[in-house]
Formats: C-alpha cells, sequence, structure tokens
C-alpha cells in the first residue's frame, strides 16, 4: 500500500497511503462539522432559556473574548506561514512558527479558562440554566479541541525533530494544519452566534 | 468517590441469579479451555492483534451472533411473560429493562456488527483491494464496539440495566425519574461504539474511493459495495449527532446540567429530535447494507446481471438524502402540530418511491432468470413479500394524522420487526449461507440450512402478525401484562408459539454451524456458486494478501466476464511481485481495555478512577503517534506456495502457471 510514489506533488502528498490520510481527514472534518453544528442547533434552541439566572448581558466580557478572537485567528495565520515554510523545504521555519501558533493557542486557552472562572465565580455555571448549560458544553467542547490540539502539535513537533521534513511527517504536520484551520473556523462561527448574538438579543 | 459496594452486583433475582452464575462458568470454562489447548499465543497473534480486514470481519460476525443470542433471550422473555393475562413470570420494572436492552442490543449489537462485519470481510476484495485504508483504525473500530457491547452486557449483572426504552426518552431516562446507573450504562456504552462506527465510517468512505483495482469504476462496483459507501456516508453525517446527544445525556445524569430536564429551562423534547435525527438514518445505516445483500444473492442465483443497475444506485443515494429529512414522523403525537406533521408525512411517505423501485428491480432480476433455490436464496424470496408487508404498514403509520390512531401499540412494534427482520436478518442469513465458504473454505449444511429458514420464515411471521391486529385492538407496547377482560389472551399466545418456533430456527442455525465446521466437505472449489464479482475470483478462505495479482476489471460483474472471456484467470510465474502488507498490533485491544475500564469508573460516577482510566486513552493515542511501523513484504517464494497450492485443485477455474 506504499508503493504509489509521486515525487511531482508536495511532498506531503507523494505516497498513496498518505492521500489516503488526508481524505480520511477531510471526512473526519466532516463529522466535526455535522458535531458542532448538532452543539450549535442545542444552543440555538436553549439561548433564551435563562429559567431566571443570568443573561447574556449580564455575564458577558466582550473586551477578553476580542482578544481571544485576535489571539486564535492570528494563530490560524502562523499556521498558514508554517505550512508555508514546510512547502519551501525549511524545517527550522516550520517548527519556529508552529511553536508561535501553539504559543497563541496557549494563550487563547488561558484567557478562555479565566473567563469560565469568572463567569463561575458570578454564579454562573453549567447547572444554573439551560442557557448556561449548552453555552458552557459548546465552547467546551471547542476548548476541548483546542487542547487536544496543543498536545498534538506538540507530538508533531518531537517527531519532525527527530526525523526531519520526510513524506509521513510532512503529511502529518499538514493534516493539525487542517485541525487548527478548522478549529478557527468554528470559532468565528462562535463569536458571531454566542457572543455578538448575545450582546444584542 | 461514594462507591456503594451493596448497588454493585445485583442480587435477588432468581433469574439474574442463574445468568450470573451461567457467566461465571462460561468465563471459566473458555480460559480453562484457551489454557488446556495452549491456544493463548495463537489468539494473540492471529486475532487479538490482527489488522486483516476479514479476520476483523469474521470477530464481528462472531459477536455478532452471540449478541442475536442475547437479544433473543431477552425477546422470548418478553413473548413468555405476555403469553397469558397477568402472567407473573417478570415484573415490571424487569420487563423495562428486558425490552430496553432487547432493542439497543439487536440494532447496535446485533444488526450492525453483522453488516459492518460482511462489509469487512467482502468490500475489499469485491473493489480489487488488499485491505482497508486504514487497518489499524479498523482493528480499533471493531475493538470499541466489543468494549461497548460488553459493557452494555454487563448491566444487568452489575449495577443494573437501563430501563428507560432503546429511545431513552426524557425526562423519564433523567436522573430525576430514573436515579440507578442503569441509564448511565446506556450513555457511556453507546458512546464507546458509536465512535468505533464512525471511523469504520471514514475508512470505508476512503477505502472505497482510493482503493478500487484498475477498470473498477464507480458505475462498475457491485451493489453492496455501493450501499456500502452511501452507508458509510451516512454514518458521518448521522453518528456525530448521537455522539453529541449521548454526551449532554451523560452531563444531565452525571453533572447536573439542564439539556432535558424538566427544570432549569431544560428541553426534553430536544432528546426526542436529536435521538430520531440520528435514529432514523441509523434504520437505513441497517437496511441499505442489507438491500446490497440481497442485490448480490438474487443476482448471483438468477444468474443474471442485476437489472437496473443505474436506478438502483439513484434509488439508494435517494434514500440516504431522504433518511435525513424524516425524523419527525417518530413523533407526530407529541405535538409538533399539523403543519409540521403534514410535511414529515410527505417526505415518509416519498421514501417507498425508491424503495420500491428497488423491490421492482429484485423481481425483474428474477424474471426469466435461471434460478437456484439455494438456502441463500430462499432467504431473498422470503424478503420481499415479507418487507413489503412492513414498507405498507410503514406507509400506513407515515400518515401522521392516521398515526394517532396505530402509534405506541404493537401494531407499530409488528410494523418495524417487519422491516427489520426481513431486511437486515434474512440479509445476513443470506449473507452467511453465501459467503461462508469465502470465510471458511467449506458451505454451510443446505439441508439443515432449509430447516433454519422455513422455522425462522414461519415463526417470525407467527409472531409478529398477530401484533397487527393487537394493536389495532388496542393492545399497547412496552406493558408487560394485560388482563383477561382484554380479550388479547389468545393472539398473545399465537405470538409466544410463535417465537418459539422462532428460536427453534435460531437453534438450527447454530447447530448447522457446528454441524458444517465438523463435517463439511473441504474439498470444493473457491467459486462454489458460479458467482459474479471478484471476492470469488481469489481462494477460499482467502489468503492474507487478498490477490497475487490484483484483478484488471473491463466490466460489471467483473468475475463472470473474466471467466466467461477466459480472461485474467490465470497467474503466471512471472507475474509475481512482493506484496506489501501492514503489521499486526496489540494497540487497539489494549484500548479496548483501557476504554472499558474508564468507561465502567464512568457508569458509576467514580469520577476519579474515570479521569485516572482515561490517560490510558492520551497514553495509547501518543504511543500511536510514535509509531512508524511501516509494514513488512510478503515474499515471492511465498506466494507461489499459495497461489499453486490452491489454483491447482480439482474443478478450479482459476490457474496458475509455475515451473511444473
Amino acid at each position: 500500500m506504499s508503493a504509489n510514489v509521486n515525487t511531482s506533488l508536495p511532498l506531503e502528498y507523494q505516497t498513496e497511503q498518505s492521500r489516503m490520510n488526508i481524505l480520511g481527514f477531510w471526512i473526519f472534518l466532516g463529522a466535526e462539522i455535522v458535531l458542532f453544528a448538532t452543539l450549535f442547533g442545542v444552543y440555538g434552541v436553549l439561548y433564551e432559556r435563562y429559567a431566571g439566572g443570568p443573561t447574556h448581558q449580564d455575564i458577558i466580557m466582550m473586551r477578553e473574548v476580542m482578544i481571544q478572537t485576535i489571539l486564535l485567528l492570528t494563530s490560524s495565520f502562523t499556521c498558514g506561514l508554517a505550512i508555508f515554510e514546510m512547502r519551501r523545504n525549511n524545517l527550522k521555519g516550520l517548527i519556529t512558527w508552529l511553536i508561535i501558533t501553539l504559543l497563541l493557542g496557549v494563550g487563547f486557552l488561558f484567557m478562555e479558562v479565566n473567563e469560565f472562572l469568572h463567569y463561575i465565580h458570578e454564579g454562573a455555571t453549567m447547572q444554573t440554566s439551560a442557557f448556561l448549560s449548552s453555552f458552557f458544553v459548546l465552547l467546551g467542547t471547542h476548548g476541548l479541541h483546542v487542547t487536544v490540539g496543543i498536545g498534538w502539535a506538540i507530538l508533531i513537533i518531537i517527531q519532525l525533530l527527530q526525523r526531519g521534513l520526510t513524506p509521513v511527517t510532512a503529511r502529518k504536520t499538514f493534516i493539525i494544519g487542517l485541525y487548527w484551520h478548522f478549529l478557527d473556523v468554528v470559532w468565528i462561527f462562535i463569536f458571531t452566534f454566542v457572543y455578538l448574538k448575545g450582546m444584542v438579543a | 468517590m461514594g462507591i456503594k459496594w451493596n448497588e454493585i452486583l445485583i442480587t435477588g433475582d432468581p433469574l439474574i441469579l442463574g445468568s450470573q452464575i451461567a457467566i461465571l462458568l462460561t468465563m471459566i470454562g473458555i480460559v480453562g479451555g484457551i489454557t488446556y489447548l495452549k491456544k493463548w499465543k495463537w489468539l494473540w497473534t492471529e486475532w487479538l492483534t490482527t489488522v486483516d480486514h476479514k479476520k476483523i470481519g469474521i470477530m464481528y460476525i462472531i459477536s455478532a451472533v452471540l449478541m442475536f443470542f442475547r437479544g433473543g433471550m431477552d425477546g422470548i422473555l418478553m413473548r413468555v411473560q405476555t403469553s397469558r393475562p397477568e402472567m407473573e413470570f417478570l415484573n415490571a420494572q424487569h420487563y423495562n429493562e428486558i425490552f430496553t436492552t432487547h432493542g439497543v442490543i439487536m440494532i447496535l449489537f446485533m444488526a450492525m456488527p453483522f453488516l459492518i462485519g460482511f462489509m469487512n470481510l467482502v468490500i475489499p476484495l469485491q473493489i480489487g483491494a488488499r485491505d482497508v485504508a486504514f487497518p489499524q483504525l479498523n482493528a480499533l473500530s471493531f475493538w470499541l464496539f466489543f468494549c461497548g457491547a460488553m459493557l452494555f452486557n454487563l448491566s444487568f449483572v452489575v449495577g443494573g440495566s437501563p430501563d428507560a426504552g432503546w429511545t431513552s426518552y426524557f425526562p423519564l431516562a433523567g436522573k430525576e425519574f430514573s436515579p440507578g446507573i442503569g441509564n448511565n450504562y446506556y450513555a457511556v456504552a453507546l458512546q464507546i461504539s458509536g465512535i468505533g462506527t464512525l471511523m469504520t465510517g471514514i475508512n470505508f468512505i476512503v477505502t472505497i474511493l482510493k482503493m478500487r483495482t484498475k477498470g473498477m469504476t464507480l458505475m462498475r462496483m457491485p451493489m453492496f459495495s455501493w450501499t456500502t459507501f452511501i452507508t458509510s456516508i451516512i454514518i458521518v453525517a448521522s453518528f456525530p449527532i448521537l455522539t453529541v446527544a449521548l454526551a449532554l445525556m451523560t452531563f444531565d445524569r452525571l453533572y447536573g446540567t439542564h439539556f432535558f430536564t424538566l427544570s432549569g429551562g431544560g428541553l426534553d423534547m430536544l432528546w426526542a429530535n436529536l435521538f430520531w435525527l440520528w435514529g432514523h438514518p441509523e434504520v437505513y445505516i441497517v437496511a441499505l447494507p442489507a438491500f446490497g445483500i440481497f442485490s448480490e444473492v438474487i443476482a448471483t442465483f438468477s444468474r443474471k446481471t442485476l437489472y437496473g443497475y443505474k436506478s438502483m444506485v439513484f434509488s439508494i443515494v435517494g434514500i440516504a438524502i431522504l433518511s435525513m429529512v424524516v425524523w419527525v414522523h417518530h413523533f407526530y403525537t407529541m405535538g409538533a402540530g399539523p403543519g409540521v406533521n403534514s410535511i414529515f408525512s410527505i417526505t415518509t411517505m416519498m421514501i417507498a418511491v425508491p424503495t420500491g423501485v428497488k423491490m421492482f428491480n429484485w423481481l425483474f432480476t428474477m424474471r426469466k432468470g435461471r434460478i437456484k433455490m439455494t438456502t441463500a436464496m430462499l432467504w431473498a424470496l422470503a424478503f420481499v413479500p415479507c418487507f413489503v408487508i412492513g414498507g405498507v404498514t410503514g406507509v400506513m403509520l407515515g400518515m401522521g394524522a392516521a398515526d394517532y390512531q396505530y402509534h405506541n401499540t404493537l401494531f407499530l412494534v409488528a410494523h418495524f420487526h417487519y422491516v427489520l427482520i426481513p431486511a437486515v436478518v434474512f440479509a445476513v442469513f443470506a449473507g452467511t449461507y453465501y459467503w461462508w465458504p469465502k470465510m471458511f473454505g467449506h458451505m454451510l449444511n443446505e439441508k439443515i440450512g432449509k430447516w433454519h429458514f422455513w422455522l425462522f420464515v414461519i415463526g417470525f411471521n407467527m409472531t409478529f402478525m398477530p401484533m397487527f391486529f393487537l394493536g389495532l385492538d388496542g393492545a399497547v407496547r412496552r406493558s408487560y401484562t394485560y388482563s383477561v377482560e382484554s380479550g388479547y389472551a389468545p393472539l398473545f399466545f399465537v405470538s409466544f408459539i410463535g417465537s418459539i418456533i422462532l428460536a427453534l430456527g435460531f437453534a438450527a442455525f447454530c447447530y448447522n454451524i457446528y454441524w458444517s465446521v465438523r463435517y463439511a466437505d473441504r474439498n470444493i472449489p473457491s467459486d462454489p456458486w458460479d458467482a459474479r464479482t471478484l471476492e470469488w475470483a481469489t481462494a477460499s478462505p482467502v489468503q492474507h494478501y487478498n490477490f497475487a495479482k490484483l484483478p484488471e476489471v473491463k466490466s460489471m460483474d467483473a468475475f463472470w466476464y473474466m471467466k466467461k472471456n477466459n480472461e485474467g484467470l490465470t497467474l503466471k510465474k512471472e507475474e509475481l511481485e512482493e506484496i506489501h502488507m501492514p503489521s499486526n498490533s496489540g494497540l487497539p485491544f489494549i484500548m479496548c481495555v483501557v476504554f472499558g475500564i474508564s468507561g465502567f469508573f464512568l457508569v458509576f460516577e467514580w469520577h476519579i478512577a474515570a479521569a485516572v482510566a482515561a490517560v490510558g486513552i492520551f497514553a495509547g493515542l501518543i504511543i500511536r503517534s510514535f509509531d512508524y511501523n511501516d509494514g513488512f513484504h510478503v515474499h515471492k517464494e511465498e506466494i507461489e506456495q499459495t497461489e499453486s497450492a490452491w489454483r491447482n485443485g480439482e474443478g478450479e477455474v482459476n490457474r496458475y502457471v509455475g515451473k511444473r
């Protein structure tokens, strides 16, 4: 299952197994879209069921959320730069930009955890109302994905340091790039439909 | 962590005590038997660590047969309990648990794995590939399914079974009304096996899109490959919804959130919608591959190309799309209103159109064919009228206004058994008789097979036909007993007798397996049915690399074409090349154990222990990430030996030209 090698393609697409892995990952992202769409649907049904608890305007910290958004969107850009360096066969540039991406991701995560703790101190917990249940689970699922992505990327960086750029490591890096951009797209929807819509509701 | 030791083992019920003893004795027997025969190493290297799609398929099928037995026992217990009015065999709680586990096990742990087993076994062979796209992921899919199935089955002896129906509707399934841990089993076990199923879906989409052999265009694919492809797409589109629904259920039950609760602004109808947004496509996830099996069996034993191939493909695509837009028909009476009900009535009835197209295509395939009445073909023949009864009553139920009359009665129960048993169970039996020689190199006994067939089909009709009339008379489903005055007793008794005949049919099936494994003739050609598709172009049982030389496809019914034109059947020595194959791995099995332990702790709400065990899951993922094992090469000498051994047998159409 490896024989079919085509060296005219970018490194990550050269072997048949790599092409299959990348297609498989796109299909997995399709499943992830359904997963998040379901969570958005749940949120869309429950978002005004405050049950006497706090509403959006009572709790949302727009300034912090704005900074989180900028951090995550920038990390998606730096992730794109990392893949660009990979295509130029520049291992050092690739790893540098990947680490910058991860630092931005950690920053995002740190702020999100603080935001959650702030809400909980205000008495807005997952158990307070249906609105907050759906709010925390939707955002928490995204945050969990970012956390997993950071851990996963660290594994890839170690492998890049061990093995350099090979068809296999290039494919792995490319796939986590897809994953990272996907999380960014999900965040844009969260920012729009949870935060912005919540502020004007 | 608040462990309540006295609640762990279920005590005080003689039936369950009997099961506990039986389980213990069986386990001791298995462990003792393997140790006595010194088969541990063989078990580990040949089966538990395998990534071979054929062996994984066989393991799926064995598990499914075991689950069929378990689910069938539940069914028989229900029939016994309702065989007479005011029967006191099971109490109400026990009856609730039994119909819940019967539904879950039959759909998720019998029907799906049986069909996924056949997909694993057949698809790479049918499209001319040497394995699936991701062999190790495939093993993980199996082991996660197995883990979920075992965890779910544990519930009735350890901790208590779920008892809120296989649909687990809220608020009944919530903590307020079901405080026990039974429904935690439902949420956790289904979650684990659901992840496995989702990965199977991804695996088969990539396999079918990327690994077809030369000349095997999409529109030349055998129908079973097409139905598997479309089924995999439905799996990827619908299983994430189940993942979310079960996760939210877990949050509600374990962490006090308010998604489906009555208090705190929760919305119980949200569960019904999410469940059926997955649940209705699920019906087609089990029905479509079954249709594929019938298509193969009918074409082979009518000795004709499948009639209306293109319309078959379009109808399965149509069914797949429609399956996503009918979910409300499962709860017309729960207050959606006439406007919504009308729309969903129309979409529901539209499904009858592509299904009807398929029915006529099967009939026209048989028309003027030279039909061979094998056991496999008998199942396909019985499927047609039985399934039409299920389909027509489905249209009756599909009309929103009329449904108010039938809903929640045994009429509905009869309807879906008339759909699922002819479509899925008849199909897996047909598939078992048809592909058994491909799996094991010997046939199942046709004479016992006919006993199996007639007992099962007569028993099935006798069990479920009375339920239509009971339902029209007002007998409600899920009720553990009824009064003498209701007048239901005679029909319930007929149904009970039917279920005994049904069980005898299943016993004949098991006896057939036993008889054939011991006594059946091993000296059969690799193509005993004179079949049409590529899985028959190689040895039976299939050698681990599937094809010494990948076949080239020139038309539909590729193997039939090869036989008619005598092309590509011979293998010459100089054509042999080394073959690259993936290595075995113990990781998927270990992941199954870790998931099982973690899931078990979660069921009992021992959160810290569950979290500690879950570290093992991440450890497994990290080990996998650093695993650069690239597989191994099969040497030419080994291929030559294998190929000349089977190709030069008596009555063999495939030949090998070597030195001799």
